[in-house]
């Protein structure tokens, strides 16, 4: 269940993270691209101007001044909004960070349609297909405040690039605490027999609800909270799906190329399984509140039942 | 050794081949037998398909034997048709996607600024190239920041894959362009060894990075290369081959790494 602490953006956490992380550790540096004030970025830059580089509006810039930090031995973490930092730089970071295999950290805000009124140019539905794609990308979505303070400071010490998708909005924590780390980043966070439900960032706690939800109905659902999509915890995945024999995911982006996928993935090779996919169907977003946007796009706890009531249906 | 690979990039690279011998032997504080020395100046090759020429001057330093040189762009050598920092010796930035070697540069130069390193970066940019908008964003950042620690060469032989620059998208007048953005500019004949050691020395003081804008020859030395756009991205036959080597070697002068003005 989700803890009872107010609600938090996990943005919050990155910019508090980072800050941690730029005390602890000499050659932690930090970018922008003029979104440092909402990225959460700007905190690191206020205790440590030396180390921290605000570029402009720029950001395929932003991305190769980060990867010739990283190159000189700095552990680099570069931010901006998730549509902008894998789409309009998408070649730098491919060319530059994931091809050299550097230690950059491409810590992306507003992920997803909850960043609510700018609208579609502004929603990112397709970073984490991106991102996935790209070899030695490591993708993290993490699902609260305290797993992704736990993430941005566990980053420090992996090798190799990496993806981290926070959000806009304040969600629910899930954790009471920060974790020590993400491990394989697949958290079972409540067992269950009759289907399992794969979910990431936001989407973890409207799932932990139609657990709940589906337990009224007598069926049993096991939550798994699946922070790292790339690499995916395989086995986690596969146990899971056996034991179930079916499941539904759950994403704040497209179904083309993000959580469903990896899942689906998973379950192709190893242990083939109904899987519905709930995410943005194939489509870009539009200007409203969080709350309205995610009825409309069907992404809430109620939708999620009616998909998970669906796939054991046609199970039957 | 393009000829060898039956592939690559011929014409950029001998407009650079002055600049780069230069560099290597000249002007760049380096160690062939230590290539990750902290102390070393950098040289990036930011119009990274001009690989053969980059190579040879590594070869030739010590940085790998001279006959893998031959095997560029082949399965299982360490030369890849465009640079690659983790495989072959001495190279400091992967490269190819053209656009980006400046703004790494300009990161480099930071990091190396934060730790207090004594080495200069020299960074190598077509003029084609310069038509990336991501040049100018990286030139912008590069001033802003004061990097004395950095400086753009750009061969500048008005050449590129589909005919002269200037027809193709104009990109000049690049020292007019580069001042505007706050750099230090110097222009030299990019043929002259004398006005290239002279620039490159002189362009690791000042109050801020430097530009030379190096006019250049593409294909030089190879009379029927030279101003071809298309012995851009094309290897020579044998019989092409033969000649090419002929008349290059007929202008070298004997000793290694020793040039002299053409």
């Amino acid at each position: 269940m989700a803890v009872e602490l107010k609600p938090r953006a996990t943005r919050e956490a990155y910019g508090d993270a980072l800050l941690a992380l730029g005390e602890r550790h000499e050659n932690v540096v930090a970018l922008d691209a003029d979104l440092a004030g909402s990225t959460k970025s700007g905190k690191f830059g206020a205790a440590f101007p030396e180390r921290f580089f605000n570029v402009g509006i720029a950001e395929a810039n932003m991305m190769n001044i980060a990867a010739g930090l990283a190159i000189s031995g700095k552990i680099a973490y570069a931010s901006t909004f998730a549509v902008f930092a894998t789409g309009r730089a998408f070649d730098q970071v491919r060319q530059s960070i994931a091809q050299p295999r550097l230690p950059v950290r491409i810590c992306a805000s507003h992920g997803g349609l909850t960043v609510g009124e700018d609208g579609c140019t502004h929603q990112s539905v397709e970073d984490i297909g991106l991102m996935r794609l790209l070899p030695n990308m490591r993708v993290v979505v993490p699902a609260d405040y305290n797993q992704t303070y736990a993430a941005v400071l566990e980053s420090y010490e992996l090798p190799g690039p990496m993806y981290i998708r926070t959000g806009r909005p304040n969600v629910p924590f899930i954790y009471g605490e920060p974790p020590a780390g993400l491990g394989k980043g697949c958290d079972v966070l409540r067992e269950g027999t009759d289907i399992s439900l794969f979910a990431c960032g936001i989407m973890v706690s409207r799932t932990l609800e139609a657990a709940e939800e589906l337990k009224k109905r007598d069926i049993s659902a096991e939550v798994v909270n699946v922070s790292v999509l790339k690499p995916i915890d395989v086995d986690t995945v596969a146990a899971s799906l056996t034991k179930a024999g079916c499941a539904v995911t759950a994403e704040e982006h497209s179904v083309i190329g993000g959580l469903g996928d990896a899942v689906a993935g998973v379950a192709t090779e190893y242990c083939p399984a109904r899987i519905g996919r709930l995410g943005i169907k194939d489509t870009f977003g539009k200007s409203g509140q969080p709350d309205q946007l995610l009825e409309e796009f069907q992404l809430t706890a109620r939708d999620l039942v009616v998909l998970a009531e669906q796939v054991l249906k046609s199970r039957k | 050794m393009v000829a060898e690979a039956s592939s690559g990039h011929p014409g950029g690279s001998l407009s650079a081949t002055d600049i780069v011998t230069a560099l290597y032997f000249k002007v760049l504080k380096h160690r062939p037998d230590d290539p990750k020395w902290a102390g070393r100046d950098r040289f990036v090759l930011s119009k990274g398909h001009c690989a053969p020429v980059l190579y040879a001057a590594l070869a030739r330093s010590g940085y790998f034997p001279v006959d893998d040189l031959p095997n560029l762009r082949k399965i299982d050598c360490h030369l890849q048709g465009h640079p690659d920092m983790h495989k072959t010796p001495g190279v400091e930035i992967s490269s190819g996607s053209l656009g980006q070697g400046l703004s790494v540069s300009a990161g480099l130069s930071l990091g190396m600024r934060l730790d207090g390193l004594p080495g200069h970066v020299f960074t190598l940019l077509g003029d084609g190239e310069s038509q990336e908008g991501e040049v100018w964003e990286a030139a912008m950042a590069a001033a802003h920041y004061k990097l004395t620690n950095l400086t753009a060469i750009v061969d500048a032989n008005g050449l590129q894959i589909d005919g002269f620059t200037k027809d193709v998208m104009n990109v000049e007048p690049l020292p007019d362009k580069f001042a505007a953005f706050g750099w230090k500019t110097l222009a030299i004949d990019g043929h002259d060894f004398g006005q290239i050691i002279d620039a490159l020395e002189a362009s690791r003081s000042g109050d801020g990075p430097t530009a030379i804008i190096a006019r250049t020859v593409k294909g030089k030395g190879v009379s029927f290369m030279e101003n071809n756009a298309g012995w851009h991205g094309k290897a020579p036959s044998p019989e092409e081959t033969r000649q090419a080597l002929a008349e290059l070697q007929g202008e070298q002068v004997p000793g290694k790494g020793e040039p002299v003005g053409s």
